[in-house]
């Protein structure tokens, strides 16, 4: 499945639920389903700046693809940094770089956080492009 | 006045969120506005909007004496005994500032001491930081102990470590100023403020109340509490936003010179020399805020209105609900306790001082989930909560945590929104796990 078929089929996940509660709990679930993150990674290094509860992710590439790993010490972050690594990890740096995030828009779920957590998301979208970057210029 | 027909009077507690009845909970950070006050801020701007004291025409003269009766309003309502004591801010923090630099600049050196609480929001502990920095005086804190309570045998120490010398009127004293809040925003206690103000003056100590939650809770009496300073924001107390209050005493005021400077503030300005107005005008430079301040007499009024007995009963009863329904769940932890102030015996050797009372502020913990979480969920039910550092970073540490929810009420909340709250932070409480 290539990315932008993982994000529609995650729009229509959402578009299934009415109520924003609903889609909450969509979210958790999938926050719920995050392998476990090693303490010890749980670095300085691996936060994610701008989020007012903790996000740390990992980034490894395995056989020319970047995956994702992460955490958080809230649980609906947790579901949305669990949904974006649904969507991005175990692809290459290139995949990665040449998708967009429409879809985030197009579940709503930016107007359904708070402002605090909407730059924690935008800031996800940056760290997991900037490891892209990296791991490109790695590659290359 | 019922409590119904007391919420009658603010339009927006009618409204919903996402299809649900909105549950205003977060009243201490600024509470809603009822329909006179709303309605005066669009009156003086439609009807009366000129430029305040400098015109000799009529829509001058109409703002003006709105603004005044504001100030007449403000005087009144903390029972200053002067209009010269009262100036006009853009809010506490502004309030505050005024002191930290005016008062600052006139009395605090290197070497000076200026002590704050543990307690405080960064608008009264960022100031006084700044002021230690550019004048090299040193920052002391008056410690809360793990229930929120003073240790006033710290504040006790540290007058008397101050003490030196002897001058012809006694001893100079190193500490200059003693900055402390009168309610907590996150703790909600109310602070035995006339203790430290007792203690300060003892040793010849002024004392700058933080009043941005205290003006709310509490009948003010800024004579009988004694305070140098007492200072708070409009927009809490149901006035406009963008509207604050700085009572000084006089003797201090006028020893003061001026913080921000600019039109109207000034006596006869040459090229290069300008002297200063007199009180209050001294340290309102510029166009003050005059609509949104116009606000005062209708916003106290209704600030009098809920204390009231029947309001303020049924305010009492809600809030002893929320406080033991949260007490009642093992997984809360509801911080900021009201019994057996150890800290305050010290004081005049009371044996047994009073306990402090709660305000209508209720900060907790939920074992097992982020508060922000919480905060997020709720308010998809149509409950508006605070969740994070509130603005009062040291104190949450102090209880070893990230963040804390904050449910604040005021009189116009009800019985029914309360149980619906606990309701509902079950429900969440249950998704979160």
């Amino acid at each position: 499945m290539t990315i932008a078929q993982k994000q529609e089929e995650l729009v229509e996940a959402f578009s299934e639920f009415d109520e924003w509660l609903d889609k909450y709990e969509y979210l958790i679930e999938m926050g719920k389903a995050l392998p476990s993150f090693p303490e010890e990674k749980k670095t300085d290094e691996r936060l994610i700046k701008g989020c007012q509860s903790r996000v740390w992710l990992d980034a490894q590439t395995v056989d020319g693809k970047v995956v994702f790993s992460a955490d958080s010490d809230a649980i609906i972050t947790r579901g949305i940094i669990a949904m974006l690594i649904d969507v991005y990890s175990n692809r290459t740096p290139e995949e990665i770089l040449q998708a967009d995030d429409r879809f985030i828009d197009q579940i709503g779920l930016r107007e359904n956080l708070s402002p605090t957590r909407q730059n924690g998301l935008l800031s996800m979208m940056q760290t997991i492009r900037q490891l892209a970057e990296t791991a490109a210029r790695t590659q290359a | 006045m019922t409590t119904r027909e007391f919420r009658e009077l603010f339009p927006i507690l009618m409204r919903k969120v996402y299809g649900k009845s909105l549950v205003y909970f977060d009243n201490a950070a600024t509470s809603q506005r009822p329909r006179s006050v709303v309605d005066k801020w669009v009156r003086i701007s439609q009807e009366s909007n000129a430029n305040i004291y400098r015109a000799v025409h009529k829509l001058s003269a109409e703002a003006t004496d709105a603004y005044e009766q504001a100030r007449e309003a403000a005087r009144a309502f903390i029972n200053a005994g002067s209009r010269e004591e009262i100036i006009f801010t853009s809010g506490c923090t502004a309030a505050i500032n005024t002191v930290a630099y005016s008062f600052g600049q006139a009395f605090v050196k290197a070497g000076d001491t200026v002590i704050v609480g543990e307690g405080e929001h960064h608008s009264n502990l960022v100031p006084w930081q700044l002021l230690c920095e550019r004048t090299g005086a040193s920052l002391q804190i008056l410690p809360i102990d793990d229930k929120g309570h003073w240790d006033l045998s710290v504040l006790k120490g540290l007058l008397a470590e101050g003490k030196y010398g002897a001058d012809a009127e006694g001893a100079s004293q190193r500490v200059k100023l003693v900055a402390v809040t009168h309610i907590s925003n996150v703790l909600g206690l109310v602070n035995p403020v006339e203790a430290v103000i007792r203690l300060c003056h003892a040793a010849g100590v002024p004392v700058l109340v933080d009043g941005a939650q205290g003006i709310v809770h509490e009948r003010v009496d800024v004579q009988a509490m004694d305070c140098d300073f007492y200072a708070f924001s409009g927009h809490k107390v149901y006035a406009a936003t963008g509207t604050g209050v700085l009572y000084g005493k006089k003797r201090w005021l006028e020893q003061m010179p001026p913080f921000l400077s600019g039109g109207e503030m000034v006596g006869t300005v040459t090229l290069s020399h300008a002297d200063f107005a007199g009180l209050p005008h001294k340290f309102e430079a510029g166009t003050g805020n005059f609509a949104a301040i116009a606000t005062f007499p209708e916003a106290f009024e209704t600030a009098l209105l809920a204390r009231e007995p029947e309001i303020a009963t049924s305010y009492e009863a809600v809030c002893s609900y929320l406080e033991d329904a949260l007490r009642a769940r093992g997984d809360v932890r509801l911080y900021g306790d009201t019994g057996n102030p150890a800290g305050q015996a010290v004081l005049t050797g009371e044996a047994s001082p009073a306990a402090y009372r709660r305000a209508g502020v209720f900060s907790f913990t939920i074992d097992g989930v982020h508060h922000e979480d919480a905060a997020q969920v709720l308010d998809k039910m149509g409950i508006a909560v605070r969740s994070g550092l509130m603005c009062a970073e040291p104190v949450i540490r102090h209880f070893g945590v990230s963040g804390m929810l904050r449910a604040s009420l005021a009189p116009y909340n009800t019985m029914e929104e309360a149980e619906s709250f606990i309701k509902c932070l079950d429900k969440a409480i249950n998704l979160l796990r």
